[in-house]
């Protein structure tokens, strides 16, 4: 395990480091100390590193990931895991706005709450709430699957396409072209995969679901007051 | 963007260091705002008086003979304190309006920055850490106080376009985003006989909610009423003799974040205006939820 100290020698020093190591997989457990809310810890990763790092960091952390595992042992600003690509990000703390944005591929855990916007425009990756997430979360998923083990607040999967969205606890209200589905024998398998891969105790049948209406894919002058 | 910090102190002995812990603050959130910086300070008062904080571009010409000439007018003792283009002016209580009104007419030079019988705030343009230096922010000593650093979106890098705004007395206003409905806001107040002295969003915001609370409306009202009345984006954080409260719009896109020990409440734009406080590693560290307000005081 190798460690890099933040506050002692930089931000673009430990992401040209992570960055080097593609060539070197030799050294791939890296412990990252006093992130002190830095901006931009761990993106860009492009290797099977492990990345640890001890404290609470601040926008855009472990973005853009491609097959890293990445712990943050803390709570996170805006942005984290934004347009993942494959691999995982854990946060052990909560998380600020736009959790796994656009992110492609990939499982991002945040073990406490995620603020709004929790994965806006999700292209197929997976996230896992163990609380609540605030509002306007998963506008308009793509792919990918959103768990909420708590609630959901305002306009829940507004303008939603393909994603599918659990939750456990209480939804605020829907969003746009939101509407529940029936919970089908595969979509439990796919929630049991997902609980298990993300450390939670809790049963399938305890969740809802709730996808596209399919109404507003394309402009329908018939839907126009669902806009 | 603008950076807000905030710091409310539950424990008595961290008073002395307010100033400190401040700038430190601030200075973090230089990033989110170099163009001007600004702190109010809550310090502590004295039974019947009222501090009258002012400001000049040509503080030699305007503060050198001001108390005096200031107490003839009005009829009392004024005390003065200098602190580089600002002067704390301390006056019998009752005295406040009329001594307001005789500033302007003695010196039309001179800005109020605020009025209160604790608060002081003190703002120019400049790198928060320069504008700290300016008024040795690291020496103020007090029990809460609040600080902004700006980056200029909706008018001119000016003295009356930093934060904080004064709302009334022992009140101020900083503010993180930018109001869209602000110059209809404006000629409406103006029309009801506010005084707004510049093109900018926030003094509107600010002059809206003293507007409400001197028709009757309590400061948690005015707030509540706010997120109605005024359009756009916007965190903002307001002072009070006693404390100080947090609203967010209800889009909620201007970040924010909060901690809380059993020695302090801290509010920063981002977690790393945080970073530096005693404890934190143990706070209570979460996000204000949108359209809520939420208030601490002693």
């Amino acid at each position: 395990m190798q460690t890099y100290d933040l506050s002692e020698r930089g931000l673009r020093g430990l992401n040209s480091v992570l960055h080097a190591q593609r060539e070197e997989t030799n050294r791939t457990g890296w412990e990252v100390v006093n992130p002190r809310g830095s901006h931009a810890i761990a993106v860009g990763l492009d290797a099977p590193l492990e990345i640890i790092v001890k404290g609470s960091t601040g926008y855009y952390c472990a973005g853009m990931n491609q097959g890293a595992t990445i712990r943050v042992e803390g709570s996170v600003g805006p942005g984290v895991a934004e347009n993942m690509m494959s691999g995982s990000v854990v946060v052990e703390g909560d998380a600020s706005q736009y959790a796994g944005a656009t992110g492609h591929g990939g499982l991002l855990v945040i073990k406490g709450n995620a603020s709004s916007r929790c994965g806006i425009s999700m292209k197929g990756i997976d996230i896992v709430v163990h609380g609540n997430v605030g509002h306007m979360s998963a506008f308009m998923a793509q792919a990918g699957n959103l768990v909420v083990c708590g609630d959901a607040g305002d306009a829940l999967g507004d303008s939603i396409y393909e994603a599918r969205l659990f939750v456990r606890g209480s939804v605020k209200s829907l969003g746009a072209d939101c509407v529940e589905k029936e919970m089908r024998p595969e979509h439990v398998g796919i929630l049991e995969d997902l609980l298990e891969r993300a450390d939670l105790h809790a049963r399938p049948e305890e969740f809802r679901r709730y996808g596209s209406a399919r109404k507003l894919y394309n402009f329908d002058i018939d839907n126009v007051a669902d806009y | 963007m603008c950076g807000i910090v905030g710091l409310f102190l539950k424990d008595k002995e961290l008073e002395p260091k307010l100033g400190e812990m401040l700038t430190q603050m601030l200075i973090t959130m230089t990033d989110r705002g170099p163009d001007s910086a600004g702190i109010a300070i809550y310090g502590r008062g004295k039974r019947g008086k009222a501090k009258l904080t002012v400001q000049s571009d040509k503080p030699c010409q305007d503060l050198d003979d001001l108390a005096p000439e200031l107490g003839r007018a009005v009829g009392t003792e004024v005390g003065i304190r200098r602190v580089d283009t600002h002067a704390v002016l301390e006056l019998e209580a009752g005295k406040v309006n009329v001594a307001r009104k005789a500033v302007r007419e003695l010196r039309p030079g001179i800005r109020v920055m605020s009025d209160g019988e604790v608060i002081e705030i003190y703002k120019e343009v400049g790198l928060p850490r320069d504008v700290a230096d300016r008024f040795e922010l690291s020496r103020m000593e007090g029990t809460h106080g609040i600080g902004h650093t700006r980056m200029a979106t909706e008018s001119a890098v000016t003295t009356e376009g930093a934060h904080p705004y004064s709302t009334g007395a022992d009140q101020c206003l900083v503010h993180n985003g930018s109001l869209s409905n602000h110059n209809d806001l404006r000629r409406k107040l103006m029309r009801k006989g506010v005084r707004i002295e510049s093109m900018n969003d926030t003094e509107v915001g600010a002059a809206y909610l003293t507007w409400k609370m001197q028709n009757g409306a309590s400061l948690g009202e005015a707030l509540d009423s706010s997120l109605e009345d005024l359009d756009g984006f916007f965190t903002f954080v307001v002072g009070t003799r006693d404390g100080f409260g947090v609203l967010r719009d209800p889009i909620a896109c201007k970040p924010a974040v909060m901690a809380e020990t059993s020695r302090y409440v801290a509010f920063g734009s981002e977690y790393r205006a945080l970073a530096s406080l005693p404890g934190i590693e143990n706070a209570s560290v979460w996000e204000p939820e949108p359209a809520t307000v939420y208030f601490w005081s002693h």
